[in-house]
C-alpha cells in the first residue's frame, strides 16, 4: 500500500462549502475529473496537504449535467472545469473564466460523456 | 566567483575532440539491446498468429492459409511485444521473431512487407 | 492610460516549441493579463482504455509524453499493481527507481539547455545537451530505447540489467558529476544569466499552494513537497532530501532543478549499492477491480493517474493529470504584470510539456 486514500461522498449543494473548508485547512487542489459510469457522472475533487490525500466525490445525472463552480475558491479549478465542460458537457455556472467550449479543440463535442464508454469490452 | 564562469568549459572544449560525429562518414555504432526493427526467420514460423493478436498497433498480419507473415513497418512501435509472445521463441529465444539493433531505412511511402513461408512456395525468398 | 494591445504568443513560437497559445494583454511593455489556450493536439488517449486491455495500455501510457515516458509507464503500472495487490519484486522496484532518476537527469539537462537557449546562451545550451547525450546512450544500452524505454510492465519490469552494467552506469555518472557541476555553475553564478532570472516571475509560498503548483515550481517557492517521500518503488529505502528554495523566482526554479540533478545521481548510487537480487517480475492473474489515484514525482512535478477498474480487462476510467496542467495556473499568475521580454523565460521555468498535458 503506497498511501491511504480517503474519499468523502458529498452532494452538489455542499460542494462549495466543503471546498472552502479544504482551502481554509491549507489543502492544495490536486486535480478534478469526471468519469462516466453506468449510473451517471462521477466527479472527483482531489486535494493534498503535505502529501496527505483527500478526495471529495459527487455523483450527478449524465443528462444535461451541471455543477456549481469552485473556481471562486480555487482559481486553478477553472482549467479543470473547462476541461470537463469540453469533454463531458458539464455546465459550471459561475466559472471565473469560461472558454465556452473552446478550451480543447476537439472534433466531437462531449465525446467522453457517451454511454458506450462504460460498457467495458467493445464488441466490434 | 569568477567573472565569466564558462571560461573553464570553453578552454576544455577547445582542446577536446568534437562531441559530434562527421555523420555520413562516421556512423553511430549500434548499441546492443537497441530496439531497432523486427526481424522474422520465416522458416521457423508456425503461423499461430499470436504476434498479430498481441501487437498493440496491429502492424502484423498472419495468414495461415497462404503461409504469409506481413508487417507494416510504419505502424510498428518496436515495443518487443510480438517477440515476447511468439511460442517458437519460448523454446529457443530469437529463433523466429527477433529485435534487430538496426533501424529500418527511412521511407516516404507506407508499404506492407510480406514474408512468404516455405512449403507452398519452396523458394523461401522474402519478397520485401 | 496607455493603449492596450493583445499580442498572441504561440502556438508556434521560436523559444517555446510547445503548442500553447497565450493571449497577452499588454500596456506598453507590461503584460496585464495572460489568457492561455491549449487543446491544439488533444489526442483523447484517456478514451483509448476502452479499446486496449489493461496490460497493453502500458504502451499507451508510456507514449503520453516524450520525455518522462518511463515515469508515465511506472505511474500506470504502480496504480494497477496497487489495485490488484501485486507484490512487485524488489529488484524490479530498484530498476524502476534507477530508470526514473535517469529520466529526471536527462529531463532536467534538457530543460537547462532550453533555458540557456531561451536567453540566447547558445553554447551553454549545446553543453547541456552534450551531457544529456551520454546519459541517453546509457538509457539506450539498458532499455533499448532513447525516448520510449518500454521497460515497465504491470507486475515488474520487462528487462533486467546486469550488476556489471549498473556499476558502469555509476562510474559514468561519477565522471559526469564534475562536468555537470561546471556547466550548472554558469547558471548559478553568471551575472548575465542571473540578470534574466533573479527576481523575475515571483510566486509566493501562499500563491503556489493556492494555485496548485507542483514539482520544482512549488518547491522553489519554499514548499517542501515531493511525491517521492511517499516511498513508492525503492524510495522508502533511500536517503534523500527534498530540495527547496524560498525566493520563488525563475532563478530559484532553476536552482531547484540543478540541485535535483545531483540528488538524482546520489539516489542512483544508493540504489545500486543496495541492489537486491532475484526476479524482476511477477505473474499477473485476473483483472483489476477497484480504483486508485496513483501519484508519482516526475521531473516536472507530481503526476496523478486516476484508474478505475470494474473487473473486466478494459478499465472503466483512466485519467492522467500531468504536472504541466497543474502548473498552468501559476504560469498565468506569474505573467500578470511582467515585462513582455520576460514572457518566454517565465513560460519556460515551469518546464511546460503541453503535449502530455493534452494527452
Ligand atoms: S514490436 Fe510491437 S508494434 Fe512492432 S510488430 Fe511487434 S508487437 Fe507490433
Ligand atoms: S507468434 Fe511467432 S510463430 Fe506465431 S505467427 Fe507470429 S512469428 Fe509465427
Amino acid at each position: 500500500m503506497i498511501e491511504a486514500q480517503p474519499t468523502t461522498n458529498i452532494t452538489p449543494d455542499t460542494l462549495v462549502p466543503e471546498t472552502q473548508k479544504m482551502k481554509a485547512n491549507g489543502y492544495r487542489l490536486v486535480q478534478m475529473c469526471a468519469s462516466r459510469l453506468p449510473e451517471g457522472l462521477e466527479v472527483n475533487y482531489t486535494f493534498d496537504k503535505d502529501c496527505a490525500f483527500a478526495n471529495l466525490r459527487i455523483l450527478i445525472a449524465a443528462e444535461s449535467p451541471s455543477l456549481p463552480s469552485v473556481s471562486g475558491v480555487y482559481w486553478a479549478a477553472l482549467l479543470y472545469e473547462n476541461e470537463m465542460h469540453d469533454l463531458y458537457g458539464i455546465q459550471f455556472p459561475g466559472l471565473v473564466l469560461d472558454f465556452k467550449g473552446n478550451f480543447y479543440k476537439v472534433a466531437k463535442k462531449h465525446a467522453f460523456n457517451e454511454a458506450a464508454s462504460c460498457t467495458a469490452p467493445a464488441k466490434s | 566567483m569568477s567573472l565569466f564562469p564558462m571560461t573553464g568549459t570553453i578552454l576544455k572544449s577547445l582542446f577536446r575532440k568534437p562531441a559530434t560525429r562527421a555523420y555520413p562518414f562516421v556512423k553511430r555504432p549500434h548499441i546492443a539491446k537497441t530496439r531497432g526493427s523486427i526481424e522474422i526467420k520465416i522458416d521457423a514460423c508456425i503461423y499461430c498468429g499470436m504476434c498479430a493478436r498481441k501487437c498493440p498497433t496491429t502492424a502484423i498480419t498472419v495468414d495461415r492459409a497462404t503461409r504469409t507473415w506481413s508487417i507494416d513497418r510504419l505502424r510498428c512501435i518496436t515495443c518487443n511485444g510480438c517477440v515476447d509472445v511468439c511460442p517458437v521463441n519460448k523454446k529457443a529465444p530469437g529463433s523466429c521473431l527477433a529485435m534487430r539493433e538496426s533501424y529500418t531505412t527511412p521511407t516516404g511511402t507506407r508499404e506492407t512487407e510480406h514474408h512468404q513461408g516455405p512449403e507452398k512456395a519452396p523458394a523461401a525468398a522474402p519478397k520485401a | 492610460m496607455a493603449n492596450r494591445t493583445i499580442i498572441p504568443f504561440g502556438p508556434q513560437h521560436p523559444v517555446l516549441p510547445e503548442p500553447i497559445h497565450l493571449d497577452l494583454v499588454v500596456e506598453d511593455e507590461r503584460v496585464i493579463e495572460a489568457i492561455p489556450s491549449i487543446g491544439f493536439i488533444h489526442r483523447g488517449l484517456e478514451k483509448l482504455v476502452e479499446k486496449k486491455d489493461f496490460i497493453d495500455f502500458t504502451y499507451v501510457a508510456e507514449r503520453i509524453c516524450g520525455i518522462c515516458s518511463f515515469i508515465h509507464g511506472q505511474t500506470y503500472c504502480q496504480g494497477i499493481e496497487e489495485i490488484m495487490q501485486l507484490q512487485v519484486p524488489d529488484r524490479a522496484k530498484a530498476l524502476r527507481t534507477i530508470w526514473g532518476e535517469m529520466s529526471r537527469l536527462h529531463s532536467h539537462l534538457l530543460w537547462l539547455g532550453l533555458m540557456a537557449d531561451a536567453f540566447g546562451f547558445e553554447s551553454l545550451f549545446m553543453h547541456c545537451w552534450r551531457l544529456r547525450e551520454t546519459l541517453l546512450d546509457e538509457i539506450e544500452a539498458t532499455t533499448g530505447g532513447r525516448v520510449i524505454f518500454g521497460s515497465c510492465k504491470v507486475g515488474g519490469t520487462r528487462r533486467d540489467v546486469t550488476d556489471a552494467k549498473l556499476a558502469e552506469i555509476v562510474r559514468i555518472l561519477d565522471g559526469m558529476e564534475q562536468e555537470i557541476r561546471d556547466i550548472t555553475g554558469v547558471f548559478m553564478s553568471d551575472s548575465t544569466v542571473k540578470h534574466r532570472m533573479r527576481g523575475v516571475g515571483i510566486i509566493t509560498k501562499e500563491e503556489a499552494q493556492a494555485l496548485g503548483a507542483v514539482g520544482p515550481t512549488l518547491r522553489a517557492s519554499g514548499v517542501a513537497q515531493d511525491m517521492r517521500t511517499l516511498g513508492y518503488a525503492f524510495f522508502n529505502k533511500i536517503n534523500f532530501k527534498t530540495i527547496t528554495r524560498t525566493e520563488g523566482d525563475c532563478q530559484a526554479r532553476c536552482e531547484v532543478r540543478i540541485d535535483e540533478l545531483f540528488a538524482s545521481i546520489d539516489i542512483i548510487r544508493q540504489v545500486v549499492a543496495q541492489m537486491p537480487g532475484g526476479a524482476v517480475d511477477v505473474e499477473v492473474k485476473g483483472n483489476p477491480n477497484g480504483e486508485f489515484f496513483s501519484r508519482v514525482e516526475q521531473p516536472r512535478g507530481e503526476v496523478v493517474y486516476y484508474i478505475k477498474a470494474n473487473g473486466t480487462k478494459n478499465l472503466q476510467r483512466f485519467r492522467a493529470r500531468t504536472p504541466t496542467f497543474a502548473n498552468l495556473a501559476p504560469l498565468v499568475k506569474m505573467l500578470q504584470g511582467c515585462d513582455l521580454a520576460d514572457v518566454p523565460v517565465m513560460a519556460l521555468t515551469i518546464d511546460p510539456c503541453i503535449s502530455c498535458t493534452e494527452r
